[in-house]
Order: structure tokens, then sequence, then C-alpha cells
């Protein structure tokens, strides 16, 4: 085993419903949502505890798919599985399944990735289109199934962040915008590090059925979330380089520039609108709930 | 054609924001109705790209604003009945009536359920026999016609369980109430494109013809707000005033006949009780004698206690159009989309919100403009009071 650096630890539960969605499930999810958390403090993933809570009556094949796909998305990722527990619930104890994990990965020398590092001048990389995973989840959603061809992004990011350090380690804040979508991730940035951030709305990739799905349900796709996106902000100078690492990479192709950060406007994110007009992106309050008409 | 991103490009948008300022020499006052236009003119920040001759002012076209306390505090006292299921549209949960909100209703015991179709009430109804199924009836002429469909075929099924509170309000006589009051004077009114896919275009005829008003139907994307400026600002150097429709993707000058005849089958005319505004005749829904059975008011005792307004709260004033969220003390201060004081600053169509959420002030310019995000002011439990 190979620890120089520093070490990264993490925990986080899934509670996802339903346990299976277009493009995943709960434990693809888990061990993703893992990989994630390590990967955007710039960690290289290394070992995953997994504890399932189970409610009685999950059929056995459903645990058992969920299990071949936790397998398959660890041995793509490239991280092992190295203890787990189970627990079985009684019946309305639990939604199904639920999956706590932990993660241990190492922090290369020289990394240094911080919410709070963004400077004036930084550029503002997202590496794909958003909400695809919270509008697919939705999709499937019991009271709301609607029909699309939309799959979850639920991908693991290491071996995009990996990329990104080999291009240059000028990379100052990384996260993965996941619930509360790219707002919030944004308003995180701009608080912690206490600057302006300026995007603008026609440079951020979103897909059409999401769009048609947003409008329709009266949600903005900037607070949906994603599970295989991350948000990065990194030093102007070596922005190109970054984002062409990005665009190589399966994972980050639809990766794009979109906005910088500003000394103006601290705590802000402020967007350029398609009209050219400015307006400003707050951080999520509650759960968006869908309009009357 | 896949009708959302054509409707936000960039350049089509840069030629049309072109041509209304070539156009727009009189300066003039021009009201949104609709809630869903208040939304989009903030969220891409029309009013930022538009003349300075052109003024826009919001209207009280958010279904869930214009709901009174009286009707309110009645839902909250419905879902603290026994065997009460209350199901109702999300935006209903947080708006807080006299002394609560269905929220906390639920919190503290209540069955309150969020559903997206009047179906899934029924469905609700039909899956639990021995309780009753309330669906709060909020909303204009774009969701009566759907619960229309619900009460009849609640009948067709033999649902006994399932009742409508009907708190719906029609959208063309309450503009004529606000233009008789005299209060805001306008010179164009951007008329709502979900209502008018419903209602047709024909009954804003008398706000050209009775006020000499323009009107334009306009859809919700931003090209189709500025079509609708543009053709506003046409008509008004014209000197004309007609009714015209900017959304004919969506919207027939007769309107949706079906919808139309299921409407009237179920309900009829009656008062209604708007925030702000008041009791005006023949501005709502209630449901007719041979539905009655349906009615949750006269199938339940409702003793909600007298209603009563949060101090300090001025959301009548701004669904009137008179003042805006920033002539408001408590806006930001007190009300915020964490602590709301009242609707508007709750529905995600108010236009508090919209104010709050998109920066309504906001020209890049005043940055240091404080925010209390996440603390609320220990006022704002007292202003609740009432």
């Amino acid at each position: 085993m190979d620890f120089r650096g520093r070490l990264a630890f993490t925990t986080d539960s899934y509670v996802v419903s339903p346990i299976f969605f277009p493009g995943g499930d709960i434990g693809k999810l888990a061990v993703c949502g893992t990989v994630n958390d390590l990967s955007m403090a710039g960690a290289k993933p290394l070992y995953l505890s997994l504890s399932f809570i189970i409610e009685e009556g999950l059929p056995l094949s459903e645990l058992s798919q969920i299990v071949d796909s936790i397998q398959k998305t660890a041995e793509g990722a490239g991280v092992e599985i190295v203890t787990g527990d189970t627990k079985v619930v009684n019946r309305g104890s639990a939604d199904k399944l639920f999956i706590n994990t932990a993660g241990v990965g190492v922090i290369p020398k020289g990394v240094d990735i911080s919410g709070n590092n963004a400077r004036p001048g930084d550029k503002v990389i997202l590496s794909g289109t958003i909400g695809d995973h919270g509008i697919a989840v939705l999709s499937k959603r019991e009271g709301l199934s609607f029909s699309t061809k939309l799959e979850s992004d639920c991908a693991p990011l290491n071996g995009l962040v990996e990329d990104m350090l080999k291009a240059s380690s000028n990379i100052h804040c990384l996260r993965d915008p996941t619930r509360g979508g790219l707002a919030t991730t944004l308003n995180e940035f701009a608080e912690q590090s206490k600057v302006g951030i300026r995007i603008e709305e026609d440079r951020i990739p979103i897909r059409e059925e999401v769009l048609g799905a947003c409008e329709m349900l009266g949600l903005d796709p900037v607070y949906i979330a994603n599970e295989g996106k991350l948000i990065a902000i990194v030093a102007a100078e070596d922005a190109e380089k970054i984002l062409e690492a990005m665009q190589a990479n399966r994972y980050g192709k639809d990766a794009s520039i979109i906005g910088e950060v500003t000394a103006e406007n601290p705590g802000r994110v402020v967007m350029k609108t398609c009209l050219g007009a400015s307006r400003i992106v707050d951080m999520l309050v509650g759960d968006p709930l869908p309009r009357i008409c | 054609m896949k009708y959302i991103s054509e409707f936000r490009c960039s350049e089509l948008a840069e030629g049309l924001i072109h041509q209304i300022h070539r156009k727009s020499k009189t300066p003039v006052r021009f009201m949104e109705f609709c809630g869903g236009h208040t939304v989009t003119i903030f969220k891409y920040g029309i009013r930022q790209v538009l003349p300075k001759a052109i003024e826009m002012v919001s209207g009280p076209g958010c279904p869930v604003c214009v709901t009174a306390n009286a009707d309110l505090d009645k839902a909250i006292a419905l879902a603290q009945i026994p065997d009460v299921i209350i199901t109702t549209f999300g935006d209903m949960l947080k708006v807080p009536g006299s002394r609560s909100s269905l929220q906390k209703a639920k919190a503290d015991g209540a069955d309150v359920r969020m559903v997206y179709s009047t179906m899934d009430a029924l469905e609700i109804a039909e899956d639990n026999p021995t309780k009753s199924v309330v669906f709060l009836g909020i909303g204009f002429e774009t969701t009566a016609p759907t619960i229309a469909v619900s009460v009849l075929q609640a009948e067709d099924k033999g649902i006994k369980n399932y009742y409508v509170l009907s708190m719906h309000k029609l959208c063309p006589p309450i503009i004529r109430a606000i233009l008789d009051s005299g209060e805001v004077k306008l010179d164009g009114l951007i008329c709502p494109g979900h209502v008018s896919a419903i209602i047709g275009s024909h009954p804003w005829e008398f706000i050209s013809q009775d006020y000499n008003i323009p009107c334009v139907v306009s859809g919700f994307e931003p090209l189709d707000i500025l079509q609708c400026v543009d053709m506003l600002v046409t008509q008004i150097e014209n000197s004309e005033s007609k009714v015209e429709i900017a959304y004919k993707r969506g919207v027939r000058p007769e309107g949706n006949q079906q919808a139309l005849k299921l409407m009237d089958e179920v309900f009829e005319l009656c008062p209604a009780q708007w925030r702000g505004i008041g009791e005006v005749a023949a501005t709502g829904l209630k449901l007719r004698k041979q539905y009655q059975r349906f009615d949750a008011e006269v199938a339940f005792e409702i003793e909600p206690g007298p209603a009563c307004e949060p101090k300090g709260c001025i959301c009548g004033e701004v669904l009137r159009g008179v003042k805006t969220p920033l002539d408001c003390q408590l806006f930001r201060k007190v009300c915020t989309p964490q602590s709301p004081v009242g609707p508007c600053m709750v529905s995600s169509e108010g236009s508090c919100s919209a104010h709050y959420l998109y920066g309504g002030d906001f020209g890049g310019q005043n940055s240091a403009r404080s925010r209390q995000r996440g603390k609320a002011s220990p006022r704002a439990y007292k202003t609740k009071l009432c």
C-alpha cells in the first residue's frame, strides 16, 4: 500500500427512490457517489466500505442485481470494496434498501483543492450536461411517471480528475453538483472563497429532454441533481489545457467553460441570460415544488 | 421544432430587442397578468433589456398568491378533521394562512398529500374507502377543467369519498375589477398564455374595446414575451387597441371548447375572495347544485376562525400592481423564501419570490446589498402572529 500524500476519508448514505432508475441503481450510485466525494478533494480513491439496511421483503433477485452493479462499478472505477455489513429491518422501517458507505483515498503531493481557493480571474468549467440524473429519477417516481429516453449520468469521476490533474495542478476548486445542482455548488464556492462568479446561460450544456421536463414541471435545471458531473474552478492560464484533457475523457466530452470568478459581487453568482441581461442565481431553498399551472 | 431552445435564441432575441427599441417612443406601462410571465421576465432579465419608456408591472396572476387567508384557513381546518386526507398541488403546502400552513398541519399529524393531477387524488380516494379525500381546487381557468373532470369521473365510478374545496378564480373579470378601481393606469396587457389556451382570446376583447388597452396573449419563453411586447408597442405607436395572440402554438381565439364545456357542466359562477382585493362578484367558481355532494364546504362543517393578515405584509398591493416587493419593509429582511411571511414569497410564481430569487433590482452594481440568508430576524416570529 502506498499512502504517500494526505489521507482523504468520506462517508455518505444513499436512500434514492426508486432504487432502480434509467441509467443506474442505488448500488451504482453509492459507489460513484463515494468515489466522487474523494475525487473532488483531488484524492485517488482506493478503498470503500458498504453497509446495507434492507427492508424485509426486498426480492433477493433485486438485491443480487444491485450487488452485481456495485461490483461492476467498483471495478470500472478501480476501487476495492474492503468491508461491508448487512442489516434487515421490519417492513416499513426502511424503504426497500438504504446503503451507507465510507471511502478512503490519498491526495497526491502538490494538490491543493478546496472550496476556499477560487480567485478572481479563474475560469469555471462544467464537465457536461446538467440535470440528467435528477430528471431521470423523477421520471420514474411514483405518481409522476413520464416517458423519456433520458438516463442518469451516474458515473465515477476519478479517472476524469486524474486526467485533469495530469494536464495541470492549477485546479483550485472541484465539486460534483449533486443535490441542489449547479447553482448550489457555485454559490458554495462564491461564499467559501468570498468571490463573485459570473456564468453565461448560453454556455451551460443542457439536453433538450431535460429542458422539456423542467418546463413541464416548473423546475429550473440549474437546481437539478447530477451524479456524474463536476465543476472545476481553475487558473485562467491553464483553463484551455484542462478543458482539452476533460474533453478527451468519456465523462467530460461535453465539458465547457461556462464563466469566470470575479472580484465584484462577493458571495454572489450572477448569470448573463440569453438576452444579455443579468440575473442572480441563488441557493436552492427547500425542495423544488412543481407548480400549479 | 423542439419548442424550447428556439424560443431562447440569443440572436433572435437581439433582433427583437433592437426592433422594440426602434419602435418604442411613447412612455407606457404594461402589466403581465400571469405569475408564469413574471418569472420569465425576471429569470431572463427582460426588464433590463427593454427601453426606459416601457415600465412593466406584475399583476395578480399567481393562483396561490391571490388565495385569501380565509380560504387557506378553511383548507387547514379541513386537514385537521379526523379521517380526512387533503390532496393538493405542491405550491400550496408552504403558504401561511392566518395561524398555520398545510405543511405545519402535516407536521402536526394531518394527512396532507401532494399530487400532480386530480386523477391521483381520485386514485387515493379509491384506495382509501374509509377516509374522505378532499382536493384543494386552486387555480384559474387552467386547472378548473381538470377538476371538473375529476368530479365527473368520481360520479361515473360511484366514488363517494371524494370532495373538492373549490377556490377557483377567473381571470378576465378580475382584470375588469382592477381597471375599474383606477389604482393602476395601464397602457397594455400581457394576457396569460395557459389561461387563454382554455378560454381563448375572445374573453379579453372587452379590455381593448371598453378601456382602449391593447392586449396580447403571450407564451412563457423569453422570445414569446419579447414578441408580445413588440406587438403591444406596435399597437401603441399605431394608436390601436385590439386583442392579438403571440402564442399561436398554444392558443386559439375560440379556446378549448371541450374544456370550457366540462367547466360549465360542473361549475357555476360565485363571488370569490381575492387577497388584497376582497370579495368580487362572479369571479369564482363553485360546484353546481347537482354536484353538491362533492362540495367539501357542504359535506364538512368547517370552522376556521377569523382570518387575519400578517402585519406589514403588502402582498395585496403587490398583487394589484400598486406596489412592488421592493416597497415592502419586510422584503428580504424578515420575509425570505426560507421564512416567508406572505404568499407572494412562497409561490414559485409569486412576484416577491421572483424578485428575491432572480434579483429584481439587480443591475450588476448593487453588490453591497446585504443578505440575511438563513438568518431569520427575531421579528419574523412576531410578524407571523396576527
